[in-house]
């Protein structure tokens, strides 16, 4: 069965479309070897996230299991995951 | 199974290298290998003009390419007035117990001469490779170079993630895995420096890749806030941090044990960094240069980059390309996608295709003869 969306580490707090998903759609993500229901807020494009869980404002956005990026609101299970409320982690790791 | 060479390392092929140390030497090295069958010739624009820094830098690339296990025996072919002769390679090669031969042009009476003596030369190594045959070696004696490149939204999600899982395989199983591309390392350093197996080592990645910064810099761009640029933003990626971890995904997850300058052998096992640009077929030979005996080329637009003495699997990261670069493409990680296969079982593969391609398995690129092949420069040239 073709996937719709993938899930890289089970640490990952989103996933991305695999193919263009409409909004309203109920998604089924497998993570390992579990899987989520998502159901999509928005309309998500090939290549781009939306979020497994809800995410406060400043918490870490986590693909590749690793922090990819800080919240800058609120983001929703099921919201689109971009620049509009995502930025770059500042640090570069050596002021950890 | 591989070739056991007499300073202990296993080449994967065992080709007899024809190699101009200058261009000036190049056309004499061409024709040698066309009319010794058997033989394989490189030919570059270097060997002469470098200043510093770079002189030792081309001479690591240049005796780090010639003494890869995979050649059973290099024909050094020089002018005679250039900055890295014959002798001054072939010295160094020795010393690291490469069979080498050499010839330069200006002692010969011209060229037919310089062709016919190199003719003799090429004859000898050549059956001399001739008798080493293949014998049961240990994955631990493999260096594996991963490299992606004319890449696609999917590549940071299948085929470097998948060539991360053989990776990490090869390193569980005591041997080496080498990924280079600093400037597609930015903005991950958190992750790179917290895998870094020592301090030295967590130095060196801060030491690199703040360089690289610095070098984008000079010419008047902020990577930070030039990167991701607007067509990854189309595309869906989020952060520079994001855009770089899938390119180091492709390295796996394992402890980074040593960081390398371009070329430069490592002395540890396990997972390595090397120092070097993005630049596809420069990245390929400067981790051949390095050692690595085989290199998994992940793509998703589809590249052809083989290399002269080197296997290069590539890897294709959605379906499409696959069956359309049937010729160049080895494995389609598209196949995650497609949910025929895991990534862990797409590793897996990968892990099995590497070890099948060491023991003799031809791979696309060498099927088609690609032998692409380029040297970093770190200075103008004078």
């Amino acid at each position: 069965m073709p996937q719709s969306a993938i899930v890289i580490d089970k640490k990952d707090n989103v996933a991305t479309a695999l193919r263009q998903l409409e909004e309203g759609r109920s998604v089924r993500v497998e993570i390992g070897d579990d899987a989520v229901e998502v159901t999509l807020l928005q309309t998500i494009p090939f290549g781009h996230k939306f979020a497994l869980s809800d995410v406060e404002p400043g918490e870490p956005i986590v693909k590749y299991g690793e922090i990819m990026g800080l919240a800058t609101k609120k983001i929703l299970k099921g919201e689109h995951t971009h620049v509009h409320n995502v930025e770059g982690p500042k640090d570069r790791g050596d002021k950890e | 199974m591989g070739y056991r060479r007499s300073n202990g390392s296993v080449g994967v092929r065992n080709h007899v290298l024809v190699f101009p140390t200058v261009i000036c030497a190049s056309a004499v090295a061409q024709v040698i290998s066309n009319e010794m069958p058997g033989t394989i010739c490189v030919t570059h624009q270097h060997g002469c003009g470098h200043l510093g820094d770079e002189k030792e830098h081309m001479i690591r690339a240049m005796t780090g390419f010639c003494g890869n296990p995979n050649v059973a025996g290099v024909l050094l072919v020089g002018l005679g007035c250039e900055m890295l002769t014959p002798a001054l390679l072939g010295e160094k090669l020795r010393d690291a117990g490469q069979r080498v031969e050499t010839i330069t042009m200006q002692a010969m009476e011209g060229t037919a001469d310089a062709v016919a003596k190199g003719k003799e030369l090429a004859e000898k190594l050549l059956k001399e490779a001739e008798g080493a045959q293949r014998e049961m070696a240990d994955a631990s004696e493999l260096m594996v170079g991963a490299k992606c490149g004319a890449s696609d939204t999917l590549s940071g999600l299948t085929a470097n993630p998948a060539t991360g899982i053989a990776c990490d395989l090869l390193v569980r199983k005591g041997g080496t895995a080498i990924f280079t591309e600093t400037p597609e390392m930015l903005g991950a350093q958190h992750v790179l420096v917290r895998r870094a197996a020592n301090d030295e080592v967590r130095e060196r990645i801060l030491g690199i890749t703040s360089e690289t910064e610095s070098r984008v810099k000079a010419m008047g761009l902020d990577i930070r806030e030039a990167e991701p640029g607007p067509g990854n933003i189309e595309g869906g990626l989020s952060t520079l941090a994001e855009k770089s971890l899938g390119a180091i995904r492709k390295g796996g997850t394992s402890d980074i044990v040593q960081v390398v300058d371009y070329a430069e052998r490592p002395s540890e096992k396990g997972l390595v960094i090397m120092d070097g640009p993005a630049h596809d077929v420069v990245g390929v030979t400067g981790m051949i240069a390095a050692g690595a005996q085989v290199v998994v080329f992940t793509t998703g637009l589809g590249t052809p980059v083989g290399s002269p003495i080197a296997p290069v699997i590539k890897v294709s990261s959605n379906s499409s390309i696959y069956h359309r670069w049937q010729d160049n493409i080895d494995l389609n990680a598209g196949a995650i996608l497609d949910g025929e296969e895991s990534l862990e079982s797409m590793g897996e593969r990968i892990f099995n295709e590497i070890i099948e391609v060491a023991s003799g398995r031809s791979t696309k690129a060498e099927v088609l003869g690609h032998c692409e092949f380029a040297i970093h420069t770190i200075g103008p040239t004078v």
